[in-house]
């Protein structure tokens, strides 16, 4: 019975000796993903910040002006002015379709000349 | 295990066969089974000891082996657990009001040698003067032949100039990263902004700082590591800032003007939407200070709220406003203007000697009368002005966060006399800069109470203590908008926009006391829509003059009014103002309510 103990004891011993070290190495193995997921994020923040930087200087008004004006045949760009304010009800809608005629209605007029 | 008997008969009988005693075997074989449990127990308790000193000596070793370990290797922070977000240990950006970015940082390299790990330094150098034309060549090679152990070649390299200085091969050029600051939209804004400059320098990173403007003002914000993801918000409008320097710049070559400054506030939030002054330089490339000759001359001095101006009869409206709010009269008031008039001695004109007669205080201002306003201003007093003039922020530096603004402290005579008190009100005497007078006129368009210019941007309306009455305002409105409607300010006119504003022509005074004829400040201070402002637009040109209609005029009239007409009507519709009709008197009714 004691010996049984003692195996059990020792089995239980190297159990948790095997899982204690393959928790380490796990937890390293996730801490180096970390620092590398960081590692990347920095640099795609450093990438994003040139992008940005990039996306003001290529949208930078001097620029869009001179680009309007070079294009000017193509787009006709000029700059807004206040008469180009309007109202909502002086857009010029397309009319609403018709509704399909369904049950048509033979309209006779041969009562109409007696009628007021 | 075979139990040997103590009285072994095979020897008890024998024994006592011969007379022996039996007893003497038993004790014998007694003795000799605790010999042998002697023995086991002493093998036993040695072999014990034996594993217990390996035991102790193997822990004793590791303990030892980890001391020796620890005491030679560098030491590393224990890395129990991930730490937070990274820090950004950049500058914050800066970004316009709609989030558009005006100021951002840029990796790039520093380039930098080390001689004693040159190869060929005098290739090296020929090398490094092909890439960079402007480096002396004798100068690196005396550099990296001498007993120099670091030269720094270049603060700043772009990436092709760093690939062809890679390329030349020379293990003793080095590079290390620089944080630069950019400012994308180069000129745009620039006298808001500043500047970047590098404060401590290492190899591995630079120490950015702001050297003038926002980026100097803000520097601590802008620098903290936590503020590294939130940039700083100014109220500018980019759109507005570029649509306002290109008419500005426009307007100062058709008027001949060698300096202009213009500034569209927010009346309710005091918010600067935008705030021009020409010339103007690119922040990426700031130019030198001036070492000789007048800095106003610069094109690093802001106009705006540098440039100390008389602001001459733009302040009309401030004696009229306090005269109305007072209940010494009401904009119907009959005003004699008719001179001489002399106050302290001193003779007080009108614009080309005119003389208006018996005129009503609302045409006192259209007219633009100095004797009308002057004969407010003694009815009002020195004491009332001056209290009132201060309470519109016109004796300190405006609150403008700029660190140029705290500078520009207003020019007061030293006594205010009677005689102060008539020029003051208008507008000589006294030298304010165009931010303090948006600011006072920014109060008359609100209905009366202050707002402190601000490049930040608010979330509502920021308004301060109640300078003038909401009649008294609504009074001077009118009497603003009277004077583009008829008066001198009749090219002011926006179709749509309701402009109201005060025309102000000062002559520039000489350095040495006295002023200049034939040269002027000629300001438009105007409000829009006038019946329901919302923005305020300050226009100066320095030093104007056009030739129209076969005379040189240099009035305000003539100079700043158009250049304002032209502004608001291309700038206003970028504020989302739609235009609009103004409301009309309507025939027939009146107010009767006290």
């Amino acid at each position: 019975m004691r010996s049984i103990v003692y195996i059990l004891t020792a089995l239980a011993v190297f159990g948790l000796a095997f899982w204690a070290y393959r928790e380490n190495y796990a937890t390293q193995q996730v801490l180096k993903e970390t620092q590398q997921v960081r590692r990347d994020i920095g640099a795609a923040q450093v990438r994003l910040n040139v992008l940005r930087a990039e996306w003001a200087y290529l949208n930078r008004p001097d620029r869009l002006s001179e680009l309007a004006e070079i294009n000017f045949d193509r787009l006709g760009l000029l700059p807004l002015r206040p008469d180009q304010f309007g109202r909502i009800d002086e857009v010029g809608y397309p009319p609403e379709p018709l509704l399909p005629i369904t049950d048509p209605v033979d309209v006779s007029t041969m009562n109409a000349e007696g009628q007021p | 295990m075979i139990r040997t008997p103590l009285r072994p008969l095979a020897r008890i009988l024998p024994a006592r066969d011969k007379g022996e005693n039996p007893d003497a075997i038993e004790r014998e074989n007694i003795r000799k089974r605790h010999e042998e449990m002697q023995d086991r127990a002493r093998s036993r308790a040695e072999s014990r000891l034996l594993v217990l000193g390996v035991f102790f000596f193997c822990a004793f070793a590791v303990v030892g082996a980890r001391m020796g370990h620890l005491a030679t290797s560098e030491a590393v922070e224990p890395v129990a657990s991930a730490t937070g977000a990274a820090i950004a240990a950049q500058r914050a950006d800066i970004t316009d009001r709609h989030g558009r970015i005006l100021a951002t940082n840029f990796e790039t390299h520093s380039l930098y040698a080390q001689p004693p790990q040159m190869v060929d330094p005098l290739a090296a150098a020929e090398g490094l003067v092909k890439v960079f034309p402007d480096l002396d060549k004798e100068r690196l090679i005396k550099d990296f032949t001498g007993k120099r152990k670091f030269v720094w070649i270049k603060k700043r390299i772009s990436p092709e100039q760093k690939q062809a200085v890679h390329d030349l091969g020379d293990p003793g050029l080095l590079f290390g990263p620089r944080e630069m600051r950019l400012y994308p939209n180069g000129p745009v804004a620039a006298h808001v902004l500043g500047g970047a400059g590098f404060g401590k320098e290492g190899v591995s990173a630079a120490e950015v700082i702001g050297v003038a403007g926002v980026e100097k003002q803000f520097d601590g914000y802008l620098r903290d590591p936590a503020n590294g993801t939130k940039p700083l918000q100014l109220a500018l409008d980019l759109t507005v800032q570029a649509a306002a320097e290109q008419v500005l710049y426009g307007g100062m070559k058709l008027m001949n003007a060698k300096g202009a400054t213009s500034i569209i506030m927010d009346v309710h939030t005091g918010e600067v939407v935008s705030v021009v002054s020409l010339p103007d330089f690119d922040p990426n490339d700031r130019p030198q200070v001036l070492v000789e000759g007048d800095q106003s001359d610069s094109p690093l001095f802001n106009r705006a709220v540098q440039g100390v101006y008389e602001l001459g009869s733009t302040f009309k409206i401030f004696a009229a406003a306090q005269a109305v709010d007072l209940g010494l009269v009401n904009t119907e008031t009959i005003i004699d203007t008719s001179g001489p008039m002399r106050v302290g001695g001193h003779p007080i004109g009108e614009f080309k000697n005119k003389n208006y007669g018996k005129i009503s205080v609302s045409e006192v201002i259209v007219k633009s009368s100095n004797r009308g306003t002057g004969r407010l201003a003694l009815q009002i007093g020195t004491k009332r002005q001056k209290a009132f003039l201060g309470a519109l922020g016109m004796f300190d530096p405006t609150p403008f966060e700029i660190v140029e603004a705290a500078g520009a402290q207003p020019l007061l005579p030293k006594r205010w006399t009677d005689l102060s008190a008539v020029t003051i009100s208008y507008g000589h005497g006294i030298s304010t800069t165009p931010m303090h007078l948006a600011a006072g006129y920014a109060a008359i368009a609100n209905g009366g109470r202050y707002v402190s210019p601000t490049i930040l941007k608010q979330k509502g309306p920021q308004y301060g203590p109640r300078v003038m009455s909401a009649e008294a305002a609504l009074a001077a409105r009118q009497m603003l908008r009277a004077v583009v409607t008829s008066g001198t300010a009749s090219f002011g006119e926006v179709p749509g926009y309701a402009v109201g504003g005060k025309t102000g022509t000062a002559d520039k005074p000489k350095p040495r006391g006295g002023y200049y004829k034939d040269k002027v400040i000629a300001t438009f201070a105007s409000i829009f829509p006038a019946h329901d402002p919302k923005y305020v637009v300050v226009v100066t040109l320095d030093e104007p003059s056009v030739h129209t209609y076969g005379e040189d005029r240099r009035t305000a009239g003539w100079t700043a009014v158009p250049v304002t007409a032209e502004l608001i009507g291309r700038v206003a519709p970028l504020l989302g103002a739609r235009p609009d009709v103004e409301p009309g008197q309507v025939a027939g009714i009146t107010l009767t309510s006290n």
